[in-house]
């Protein structure tokens, strides 16, 4: 334990080199999002009432969680850094060292993390004043407490997805492509270009026999208050069941990758 | 002049064949990568319109053409420059820029061309075909002066996204680690591809006369779509399109003066 401690200390320390980079991640970032919210507000304009349910402050609402959960669980360097361990040859001295490989990179992550949220806090926390009348905090204790626990969820989900991704790299040359094809998925079925629930009903059904909701829509469903009573539980518990699948899947093609690894260069 | 540089880039483009060629299935892949990325914008659309009939003035058809006409400007601009400016903090790094600064071809001719990207010209071909299926669903017949004055903005557009993004891949001169801001300007063609009603205030004002996001593609399709209202907006296009053009060649003979070489 003690020797990921440190470990966590030197990802901090190594990932501070990226803090411009972040810093113009999260800035950059916000533009596409005023400009979601500026299209929502020209919808709302045209029309009268709410659009499934949401009005245009709940609409807005749900973007600035969007924002705060995807700040605190995004995998953003760390894939990239594992294909290239794999395919730079680097992997050989680290499978030397007595590390876990993925405790070491889930390590690395939460250190990652660390940084990119001390970088973004502050273009984030200016966008989120802006918008102040919008962002809601959660009803109760038991709200918050369920939405903190989904959202160790999410990062771990997140996490283990992303690795398990990645490690495709001990069998194809170019991993990128996969990567970006589960991003888009991701991106449109977890909930992040818009709330989910805006689809028609049955869509939103078969979503949910995916993980890709449960990378971010449900914590901040929980989060604004949207999933209560059974459909909270019920909700934790599915999202817990693919934290343990992604988790053995992790587990499971990285045994296979390790006997296909190849050691290149070194 | 003229001859020897397009026969140059010929050369280059061979080159790239080859070079594709080679990862046929990743090129494949990387077509699949665009297609779903324009996919899940029109996606997007899509579901705005089915609970909303308009935004501002635009009707769902016209920002179906919008977002083909934004996606084809930035696939050109892909196709010929994109992989370049990506690499130039890398040449800049590794100090490849010297062996580049001695070919006896103009030096930013070579940094900006040297790698065309091919999958690019697939999935602009492919917004084409968007564009068409949305103008044919508007009943659009625009003649061919109004096709020539759409490629003439779409180019100013390319131009715009080129010399923006030649200024910002510029700045690896200063903190040769450039390619995270590189990255960012993507977020800000996602703005591109959006309705301009949509947006008010100082967020149009900045992406209309400092980074002119918005009229990059908007105009073009708004000539399409036959819904400019005054030449201003097109004039404006081409005009921004050439400030910043030569404002890219001020930032890049100070690159050039900066240049010191590295670790060669």
């Amino acid at each position: 334990m003690k020797k990921y401690w440190r470990l966590f200390n030197v990802g901090i320390q190594n990932t501070l080199v990226y803090r411009a980079n972040f810093l113009f991640r999260s800035v950059f970032g916000l533009v596409p999002l005023f400009a979601t919210l500026s299209l929502w507000r020209a919808v709302f304009t045209g029309k009268q009432g709410d659009v499934a349910g949401y009005t245009l402050g709940a609409m807005i609402s749900y973007y600035l969680v969007v924002t705060i959960v995807d700040g605190l669980t995004a995998v953003t360097e760390d894939d990239w850094q594992i294909v290239g361990d794999i395919k730079d040859g680097r992997l050989s001295q680290l499978l030397l060292k007595p590390l876990d490989y993925l405790t070491y990179r889930l390590t690395l992550y939460a250190a990652g993390r660390v940084v990119f949220v001390a970088c973004a806090i502050v273009p984030v926390a200016i966008f989120i004043y802006y918008h102040r009348e919008h962002l809601v905090v959660p009803a109760d204790a038991l709200t918050l407490g369920a939405f903190l626990l989904s959202l160790v969820l999410t990062a771990l989900l997140q996490f283990f997805i992303s690795y398990t991704m990645a490690l495709l790299a001990f069998w194809v040359l170019e991993v990128s492509t996969f990567i970006f094809i589960l991003y888009s998925f991701e991106y449109i079925a977890g909930g992040h270009l818009f709330p989910l629930d805006i689809l028609p009903s049955a869509v939103v059904k078969a979503l949910h026999f995916t993980p890709f909701p449960y990378q971010l829509f449900f914590p901040v469903n929980v989060y604004l208050g949207r999933a209560t009573g059974a459909a909270l539980w019920s909700g934790l518990f599915i999202q817990f069941c693919w934290v343990v699948a992604a988790y053995l899947a992790a587990r499971f093609v990285w045994a296979r990758g390790v006997r296909h690894y190849g050691a290149v260069g070194g | 002049m003229l001859r020897r540089y397009a026969s140059i880039y010929a050369a280059l483009w061979k080159n790239s064949v080859t070079r594709e060629m080679t990862f046929k299935v990743n090129f494949l892949l990387w077509i699949l990568v665009d297609v779903l990325w324009f996919a899940l914008q029109i996606c997007f659309f899509s579901v705005l319109y089915s609970h909303t009939e308009k935004i501002g003035d635009w009707l769902k058809w016209e920002v179906i053409l919008l977002a083909g006409a934004g996606n084809f400007i930035q696939q050109i601009f892909v196709a010929l420059f994109q992989t370049n400016m990506v690499h130039m903090s890398e040449h800049v790094r590794t100090g490849r820029l010297d062996f580049l600064l001695l070919l006896p071809v103009n030096t930013r001719f070579i940094v900006s061309l040297r790698q065309p990207d091919l999958n690019a010209y697939v999935t602009g071909a492919l917004a084409v075909a968007v564009m068409v299926y949305a103008g044919v669903k508007l009943g659009l017949s625009p003649s061919p002066a109004a096709i020539a004055g759409f490629l003439l903005l779409c180019a100013a557009g390319v131009l715009i996204h080129y010399s923006m993004m030649f200024m910002i891949s510029c700045a690896c001169f200063w903190t040769v680690r450039s390619e995270g801001i590189v990255w960012g300007y993507y977020h800000l063609l996602q703005v591109s591809r959006q309705p301009d009603a949509a947006f008010s205030g100082a967020f149009r004002i900045f992406f209309t006369f400092v980074i002119p996001m918005i009229l990059v593609a908007n105009v073009p399709a708004k000539l399409l779509a036959d819904k400019i209202k005054s030449p201003v907006e097109m004039l404006l296009l081409l005009g921004m399109s050439g400030v910043i053009y030569l404002m890219s060649a001020v930032v890049w003979r100070f690159s050039m003066k900066r240049y010191r070489s590295a670790s060669s």
